[in-house]
């Protein structure tokens, strides 16, 4: 049982995640544990819905990533913040804004990869100038409120939980299914492992990759809306962060960089442990240079960790 | 076997080389020496040995047994004693000029201007094999023809890089050339053996090989089955020694079937009706498998998938066009069959399992579990796995991109029948192989060469012969 758990490769992040939990409570002397708990799922929930639409892209084989989430996360927001204007009951206008910002990101995204033959690295990280450049033309500096029942609902809680984990939760849930279950899934680990190979076994490869980018899109753009529901704002720079991280949860969640094998748990794991290395180092009262230093040391510890399992299994 | 040249003199003498690949004898008790002057002419089929004998000639092999020696130069390496090779598979560095191509076969070009002589060595041979061949030295490669990279490939292999070339083994020298330049090559190969020189001359042009070839040498599952002078062979002999692979072919041709409806009929002329076995022969890489890749990607699209598809593809390139590396048996047999039982776009997982089941026992996919990885299976166990892949499928077109490599005897067999009672079914195959043995079993055969059909063969004209005069060329390169 042991065994078999350790061979999972999402065991890794969630261990850390546990062992980054324990060191602070060794600190506080166990005070705090609920509320520490409580803000690693509210804030661990953001990087892990990013986490799950990266990790779909990395499946799709080397060389492919998303590097424009940041800025669909961030036109996303402005745009839905926009169209709902502060007033109550245009929660699901902004969402479905959110929602078509995504898509068109994600069509965008892999039209630039098909048509123009760029590597998707290249692709996405021009086309996340131009989302930004969006965002900053139709935000001019306006900071808009989101709806106060909006903002209630991202910073709210149902039975003890933070709903914007939830979300998060249900998210992964689908996500999941798709993978392991549905045909589409199937289709796309088999691309992710060759393409040609899964071209020739009757596999629409091309259709594939651009759901998978859309899908990623989508689910930035949801996180988007969250986070500047969640925060009271959107800003310029909220998506900022979420471009290192959404790669660092899927690699130290297990997902194969090489493509064709996706880890859902990990990306939780993971998620978890990413803001709860920065809250430990944050209480053990460490300056920033060592801080991130450790964050460094620490990620590619766990990346060797899961990967020489993974090898001797 | 010993050609009638003075041991002492001769340049390569290999006596009674033996080579292995684990238990697969590519070479047996093969002797053989060259002397100046001669001019060997190379044939037989893909598989005969032709590359492992050049290959351990110029020093890239070692032997199982026997010996290799030089004993005109006393040199041991094949280096050192002059011998030269050029490959029918393109290996220049396409970034480089030609000049720094020539660099990278000769040491010796080193020190301030090295490029300025480089360019003076590789002009002087272009010129003195290909007259008025019009190549720059400077030209990076990417930039030249195949045909002018072919040239240029030749021209390193006769320049004297420090060391004038003894034996020059050219495999398939002419395949990309024009006949004009075809002809340029011959002449010079004609002078530099005048000279003193000698050449392996390997080329399915039988033309060719009379025209330049003192000595014809032909090979035959790894071993020297004829070695005569030029003069004593015509074309007709040549093809006899050549030929005889399988004797029983007549047996599947009897249970001819009633054509059905043409399914398939393609712009270079290949026809394939309902029910029907069509094979697609040829030598190696002639544009065989590039036509049925290209067949498969034109019927099938990769924006969407059909429930049933219209044509399944069976990979001999395993690693590269079949296999799913991270995959389970069961994941890689069911792949091509998912949308037809699959509810509300999720896999069912019972049938998938029972198909995969049902498989594994059919087959004969040697393993105890189809959920192990695909990749604990052999060579041969792999493709069994994408044999069912395919078959599995209910799609009306089978392509088979010469399946059977790696394949026991045992289970050909099995799949010889399986074809044949599932075409009579109503499945049409189109199944490349290099083996003439299954290409006679086929109801109709297209002959490739050069990328192009050849011939057309219907029932009773599918025969050995047939096939081998179609895959040559037979007609005199043109003077």
């Amino acid at each position: 049982m042991v065994k078999t758990l350790l061979g999972r490769s999402w065991i890794w992040s969630w261990i850390a995640a546990a062992a980054a939990f324990g060191l602070i409570m060794l600190l506080t002397q166990g005070r705090g544990a609920e509320e520490l708990a409580y803000a690693a799922l509210s804030f661990g929930a953001f990087a892990a819905i990013v986490g799950l639409g990266q990790m779909m892209v990395i499946t799709l084989g080397p060389g492919n990533v998303d590097l424009s989430i940041p800025a669909t996360m961030t036109l996303a927001a402005t745009l839905a913040l926009k169209g709902m204007g502060s007033d109550p009951g245009t929660s699901l206008l902004g969402l479905a804004i959110a929602i078509g910002v995504g898509c068109g990101a994600g069509l965008a995204n892999f039209a630039l990869i098909y048509l123009l033959r760029l590597p998707p690295i290249i692709a996405t990280l021009a086309a996340s100038l131009i989302y930004q450049s969006l965002a900053i033309w139709s935000n001019r500096g306006l900071r808009i409120k989101p709806p106060a029942d909006l903002a209630d609902f991202a910073t709210g809680r149902t039975i003890g939980i933070p709903n914007v984990a939830l979300i998060a939760l249900v998210l992964s849930v689908v996500v999941w299914i798709v993978l392991e279950r549905s045909v589409f899934g199937r289709w796309l680990l088999g691309s992710g492992q060759n393409l040609r190979a899964a071209r020739l076994a009757g596999i629409p490869t091309q259709l594939v990759r651009a759901v998978t980018y859309t899908s990623v899109a989508v689910l930035a753009a949801v996180a988007g809306y969250l986070l500047a529901s969640f925060s009271g704002g959107a800003s310029l720079n909220m998506g900022q962060e979420y471009l290192l991280s959404s790669i660092a949860v899927v690699v130290i969640g297990g997902t194969s960089i090489a493509g064709g094998n996706s880890n859902v748990p990990g990306i939780w794991g993971a998620s978890l442990f990413l803001f709860l290395v920065v809250s430990m180092l944050n209480s053990y009262g460490l300056g920033a240079g060592v801080r991130m230093l450790l964050t460094g040391l620490i990620i590619i510890g766990i990346v060797i960790a899961a990967s020489t399992r993974r090898g001797r299994a | 076997m010993t050609l009638l040249t003075s041991p002492s003199a001769s340049i390569v003498t290999l006596t009674n080389v033996e080579k292995h690949f684990g238990p697969v004898r590519a070479l047996s008790g093969v002797s053989l020496s060259i002397g100046p002057g001669e001019c060997v002419g190379l044939v037989g089929h893909n598989g005969a040995g032709k590359s492992t004998l050049v290959n351990l000639i110029n020093g890239g092999l070692v032997p199982s047994a026997g010996e290799v020696s030089f004993p005109a130069s006393g040199a041991t390496r094949a280096l050192e004693a002059g011998v030269r090779s050029v490959f029918q598979e393109l290996s220049l560095c396409p970034n480089l000029t030609v000049a720094e191509n020539l660099r990278i076969s000769h040491d010796n070009l080193r020190g301030v201007g090295w490029r300025k002589r480089a360019h003076t060595e590789i002009a002087a041979s272009l010129d003195s094999i290909f007259p008025g061949h019009g190549i720059d030295a400077d030209t990076t490669v990417d930039r030249l023809t195949i045909a002018e990279r072919q040239m240029v490939e030749i021209a390193i292999g006769f320049a004297p890089r420090g060391r004038d070339a003894r034996l020059v083994i050219l495999d398939e020298p002419t395949s990309s050339l024009d006949a004009g330049i075809a002809q340029q090559l011959l002449t010079h190969i004609r002078t530099f053996c005048a000279k003193g020189g000698a050449v392996v001359f390997i080329s399915h042009m039988i033309g060719e090989i009379f025209q330049v070839a003192s000595t014809i040498v032909v090979m035959k599952d790894g071993r020297i089955v004829a070695s005569r002078p030029t003069a004593e062979f015509t074309r007709a002999t040549l093809v006899d020694q050549m030929g005889h692979v399988a004797a029983e072919t007549t047996d599947a041709v009897a249970q001819r079937r009633a054509p059905g409806e043409e399914v398939l009929h393609t712009g270079d002329g290949l026809v394939a009706r309902k029910g029907e076995v069509v094979g697609l022969a040829g030598l190696a890489g002639h544009g065989q498998a590039e036509a049925l890749a290209q067949l498969y990607l034109d019927r099938t699209s990769a924006w969407w998938g059909d429930k049933v598809p219209k044509v399944v593809f069976v990979a001999g390139d395993r690693g590269r066009d079949g296999i799913l590396p991270l995959w389970s048996i069961l994941r890689n047999a069911t792949v091509s069959i998912l949308s037809q039982t699959a509810r509300h776009g999720l896999v069912d997982r019972a049938a998938e399992a029972r198909v995969a089941a049902a498989w594994k026992t059919r087959i004969g996919i040697r393993t105890d579990d189809v959920r192990n990885l695909i990749l604990s299976l052999s060579g041969g166990n792999q493709q069994k796995v994408l044999f069912a892949r395919a078959l599995a499928s209910d799609a009306p077109i089978v392509i088979m991109d010469d399946p059977m490599r790696g394949v026991d005897i045992g289970t050909k067999q099995d799949v010889y029948a399986m074809i044949q009672s599932e075409a009579a079914r109503g499945r049409t195959f189109l199944w490349y192989s290099t083996e003439t043995e299954e290409v006679c079993q086929c109801d109709r055969v297209f002959v490739y060469r050069d990328g192009q059909i050849s011939a057309r063969l219907d029932g009773a004209d599918i025969t050995e012969d047939r096939i081998l005069e179609a895959s040559f060329q037979m007609q005199e390169a043109a003077a």
